[in-house]
């Protein structure tokens, strides 16, 4: 049975602008028509540029905003008319804010937290002791959050997030502003919480490294709109997103002519051109070897990124 | 209930986190304190009998005053602050994810806070206050409770004038107006320029019926022994006024959730 089941949901917002004295309200749909549905243990990717309606969509799965149309039920009920029972049974994390006490050692807050979320005793010493292990946190408990590092304070937020055992937990931009280690660590422990505790995760991201790392299914909106639902193969391969050819000529030369490819770019003596997915590289170098001084060359597949440029492009 | 508890702990020992903030503010106070005494001796000098205080009242109310003026909050505080920047910035969203009611979050939070400036900003003052000038104390377990529950209503009435100037911000884009103008209310209604008992005639008796008295005349009152209507009903105002706030505070809390929940902001 599905964890989260939206079907057809849309979100309206009254925009008031004015100009002069003039007063126009317009509507905005932030969210239009979404219909899906998350089974539990599913890690989604959920992305889209700003403004897409990433979080109006977070927001109306937290109970924290009602939709304007259709029905959305979450761990089974309704999150809007239920947001104070089913905040005992979700963790969110904002890559961007803390809910952390920021004056005061690490470990008071979660002191608060098992309070709040009324976890057993036990249960939540158990999972304060894997968590501090898996995160490393041993020496952060004792420093005030204000004197921790970007990196160390996120850890600190989902160790909070996740300490009431929640069935959901939504993650918006939890590794922003993080270096290489940082994000590759948090990654491995989020990909680890999953496993074992079957946690469902929903994770909004621009770091597309997150969703490769991490996402069994990515869900890519643009304008309010569903664009794309599937596997981060089945994104790949749903959009002809052309493979590059890089080509470094003996001399400076004007655009070179090669049947089946086509020159994007010229800065000197190299080259750049773009070729379909489908077809082979094979015959394009035997024909540029043959016509011209060929001296180096490089062919680069068709990144996530511009697999979803294309995307927001056609939609 | 245990949350609220666990809360107001963390929030009393966030206060006490910073140390030479509270030293230089209980030391400005007392500076505070002598000059606020130069002025008002000259006054019951001049006046004896002021509006039934002796000098010995209109100097421990000055000690009082002073003590009182962090704790409750008569110029805002920092957890209320806090909460109208959430307000205006969006970030009380955040708030909005937690198991736990806004308003018993918010009141727990402002009540450790204002507990570890009773023991600091409000203990110092009054003890160098004591060691320099001949102060009255309440005398008796009766006297000693009473006024503790004074305060204890004080902080309570000003938590919900504060909470909802801080609320304010859902309706106002910009709350620095309000927040101006509920200091100058605060500052004089509340008897910190002077005691509200010297007022005469109608100006008097309105200044000590608004909520402000209830934050510092009132229980400066209970200390002296000097309420009109004896202790009993001094607390039986306090009782009101926190009463009719905190309901207050409770109807704004539903009617912004809902606003943010179905306007969406």
């Amino acid at each position: 049975m599905p964890v989260i089941e939206l079907a057809d949901v849309s979100r309206a917002f009254t925009v008031t602008s004015r100009t002069g004295f003039r007063r126009t309200r317009r509507e905005v749909r932030a969210v239009d028509g979404m219909t899906f549905s998350v089974e539990p243990g599913e890690v989604m990717g959920y992305i889209g540029p700003n403004g897409a309606g990433k979080s109006t969509t977070i927001k109306m799965l937290t109970g924290i905003l009602v939709p304007s149309g259709g029905s959305i039920r979450v761990a089974g009920v309704d999150p809007s008319r239920h947001r104070l029972k089913l905040a005992k049974r979700i963790g969110v994390v904002f890559g961007q804010r803390t809910t952390l006490w920021w004056d005061l050692p690490l470990k008071d807050s979660f002191a608060v937290l098992q309070k709040m979320y009324d976890v057993p005793l036990a249960r939540h010493r158990s999972n304060l002791a894997t968590f501090v292990e898996l995160l490393d946190l041993q020496d952060l408990l004792d420093v005030p959050v204000r004197q921790l590092s970007l990196g160390q304070r996120m850890r600190g937020d989902i160790a909070a997030a996740l300490l009431h055992d929640p069935e959901i937990v939504y993650l918006d931009e939890p590794t922003i502003g993080l270096d290489v280690i940082s994000k590759a660590r948090l990654r491995e422990f989020l990909a680890q919480v999953n496993a074992e505790r079957r946690t469902t995760i929903i994770l909004t991201t621009h770091d597309l490294d997150d969703i490769e790392a991490l996402c069994t299914r990515v869900m890519v909106i643009d304008h309010g709109h569903q664009i794309f639902d599937g596997t981060l193969d089945g994104l790949k391969s749903s959009q002809s997103a052309p493979r590059t050819l890089v080509v470094d000529l003996a001399a400076s030369l004007p655009p070179i002519e090669v049947t089946g490819a086509t020159v994007v770019k010229v800065d000197g003596p190299r080259q750049h051109l773009t070729f379909p997915t489908s077809a082979s590289a094979a015959p394009l170098l035997a024909q540029i070897a043959a016509n011209y001084p060929l001296v180096d060359l490089s062919v680069s597949e068709p990144t996530i990124e511009s697999v979803i440029t294309q995307l927001y492009n056609s939609a | 209930m245990g949350v609220y508890w666990a809360i107001a702990v963390r929030s009393f020992r966030r206060f006490s986190t910073y140390r030479i903030a509270t030293a230089s503010g209980a030391f400005t106070n007392s500076v505070f304190g002598f000059i606020m005494c130069g002025i008002y001796l000259t006054l019951w000098h001049e006046r004896p009998g002021l509006g039934g205080y002796d000098a010995a009242d209109a100097l421990t109310f000055v000690w009082l005053q002073q003590g009182l003026l962090m704790p409750v909050g008569i110029w805002g505080a920092t957890t209320t602050g806090e909460l109208g920047e959430r307000v205006r910035s969006g970030e009380i969203a955040v708030d909005l994810y937690r198991p736990t009611h806004l308003l018993l979050w918010w009141l727990s939070v402002d009540l450790g806070r204002a507990l570890f400036q009773l023991l600091v900003r409000g203990g110092i003052p009054l003890l160098v206050g004591a060691l320099v000038f001949d102060l009255k104390f309440p005398s008796g377990l009766l006297a000693w409770l009473a006024v503790a529950v004074g305060v204890f209503l004080a902080i309570l009435v000003s938590f919900g004038i504060r909470y909802l100037v801080a609320l304010s911000g859902f309706w106002i884009t910009d709350t620095r107006g309000m927040e101006q103008l509920a200091l100058v209310l605060s500052t004089f209604f509340s008897g910190m320029i002077l005691p509200l008992v010297v007022f005469p005639g109608w100006i008097g008796g309105f200044a000590r019926a608004t909520p402000w008295a209830a934050t510092m005349q009132v229980p400066i009152d209970i200390w002296l022994g000097r309420n009109p209507g004896g202790t009993g009903s001094a607390l039986l105002f306090q009782l009101g006024w926190v009463a009719v706030l905190l309901l207050g505070a409770q109807v704004v809390t539903s009617v912004a959730t809902r606003k943010v929940v179905i306007q969406g902001g």
